[in-house]
């Protein structure tokens, strides 16, 4: 099918994005990527009165990695920030999630923020957002709000993003010395949205035992389910921790739904299973780093 | 409603066209509809199919999930432009070579994918070929000859380019 009828606006700066958004309000709507809006719009789920297209406004377009993590402008694509070498060194989490974004046709438009607003239940960037306690900087005609990820993912496909608000990056912190990461994921068919998947984040101590480690599940809950099995891994080297015992932990702590794709209980199971992996996966990744 | 139009202006397959357009026209419709190149095909419109793909200043995109206006000004190349004076591209030969088409719905799509897939990788590996194949559905061919094409063409880009540098 095709879009209802819209005013579309293309404004030439920030200001003026602004300006557009706040007199819109709830009727308004960005246009990033479109990777999910023009689905939205095609099939008519959505009837924006407005849309607002960011993809003419200046500096949006940011990769800025440092010591500290990276920050991720509007109009990053996904498949920019998983080509940047810098935001590979200061967060590897980002590519490791990306590869598993859609297609790399759909990762050449869709944006890295963009998909943190949409907020998918089973998408990976809110996932990773969540795992590392990263944040979302959002500009209103009246100023600015970093939202840390806790309180931006609110329900399924919600965020904090008010009436007016336009995302302007997110900020994915960097990890301390001697840590790994790893995303493991199952989905119907390569490219689709995960039926269940993990985001592990793992630090070792100077003798090389798990001193933190941290997953965050998709498709398990209405927004990401960060876990901390610090106490469930460590303080033991990755090769003598009772792995099955951390599946267990893990189970415990999910409620997924069951639908057409899997039942409650399978995906509860995957989710034990991908936690494992991602884990010993991160713990290895995390010996690398010390090497 | 009494809708807004924008005049719009791209560089199709080295020509620049123009059309004016409502802001929700997908840019497959703009290339179908409003300057008449049916060779960029429309399954699905949700971004699944990915019949529909064309190269934006080279990178492959849905135009069934891009709008018209937000390209104004922009590059884009269908599968009527990947053909170079009348001969078929080594991709588009390829394809014909080994049978990887058979109602031809979805070639369109998957001649733009491996064009700018081997252009940055001209010698991938089976891996490599399949992921970049994935994202485009085929209801015919079972896939296996696409992917042989896929390296067939990467072959004769690279005897291409041997004779042309031999001949230089
Ligand atoms: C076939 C297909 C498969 C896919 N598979 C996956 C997958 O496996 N995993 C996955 O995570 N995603 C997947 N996606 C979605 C893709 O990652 C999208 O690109 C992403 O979710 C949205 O980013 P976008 O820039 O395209 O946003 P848009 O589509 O432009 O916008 C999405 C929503 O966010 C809002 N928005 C966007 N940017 C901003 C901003 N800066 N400020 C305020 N609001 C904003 C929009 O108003 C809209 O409501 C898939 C998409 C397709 C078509
Ligand atoms: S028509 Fe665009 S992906 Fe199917
Ligand atoms: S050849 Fe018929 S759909 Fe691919």
């Amino acid at each position: 099918m095709k879009p209802p009828p819209f005013d579309y606006r293309r404004p030439a700066t920030l200001g003026e994005a602004l300006g557009l958004l706040a007199e819109a309000g709830s009727g308004g709507k960005v246009l990033a990527g479109g990777q999910s809006l023009i689905p939205l719009l095609n099939m008519r789920l959505a009837a924006p009165a407005r849309v607002v297209d960011v993809n003419r406004v200046p500096g949006l377009d940011g990769i800025e990695a440092g010591p500290s993590g990276v920050r991720v402008g509007a109009l990053a694509r996904h498949a920019a920030v998983e080509r940047s070498p810098g935001a590979a060194a200061a967060q590897p989490l980002l590519r490791q999630a990306l590869r598993l974004v859609a297609h790399p046709v759909i990762r050449n438009r869709g944006t890295v923020v963009g998909s943190l607003v949409h907020a998918d239940p089973a998408a990976e960037m809110p996932a990773v957002l969540a795992l590392l306690g990263g944040s979302v900087r959002l500009a209103s005609r009246g100023g600015e709000r970093e939202v840390p990820a806790a309180a931006f993912f609110t329900g399924p496909m919600e965020s904090a993003v008010r009436p007016g608000e336009l995302a302007v990056s997110a900020f994915f912190p960097a990890l301390p010395a001697r840590s790994g990461t790893a995303f493991h994921e199952v989905a119907r068919r390569h490219g689709d949205y995960a039926v269940a998947g993990v985001a592990a984040a793992v630090t070792l101590d100077e003798d090389l035992r798990i001193a933190a480690a941290r997953v965050a599940c998709v498709s398990v809950g209405p927004v990401p389910v960060v876990a901390d099995v610090t106490a469930a891994c460590g303080p033991r080297p990755a090769a003598s921790v009772a792995w099955d015992a951390v599946a267990a932990a893990v189970r415990d702590l999910v409620e997924p739904e069951g639908d057409i794709h899997a039942t409650a209980d399978y995906r509860r199971h995957l989710t034990g299973v991908l936690a494992v992996r991602a884990l010993r996966d991160a713990a290895s990744a995390a010996h690398g780093e010390e090497s | 409603m009494n809708e807004t139009h924008h005049h719009v202006t791209l560089t199709v397959n080295g020509v620049v066209r123009e059309a004016t357009v409502p802001g929700r026209r997908l840019l497959s419709d703009c290339l179908r509809h409003d300057l008449g190149l049916t060779g960029t095909h429309v399954g699905c419109e949700h971004g699944v199919c990915g019949a529909c793909t064309v190269l934006l200043d080279g990178e492959p995109v849905r135009s069934c999930l891009t709008f018209a206006v937000t390209v104004d000004g922009q590059e884009i190349t269908t599968v009527e432009g990947l053909a170079r004076d009348g001969a078929l591209s080594p991709v588009q030969r390829a394809f014909t070579e080994c049978h990887a088409l058979q109602c031809g719905f979805c070639t369109p799509g998957f001649l733009c994918t491996v064009t700018a897939f081997l252009r940055d990788n001209p010698a991938p590996t089976e891996e490599e070929a399949l992921e970049a194949v994935a994202g485009n559905l085929c209801r015919c061919t079972g896939y296996q000859n696409i992917l042989k094409a896929v390296h067939r063409a990467a072959q004769m880009q690279a005897t291409q380019i041997q004779a042309e540098e031999g001949g230089a």
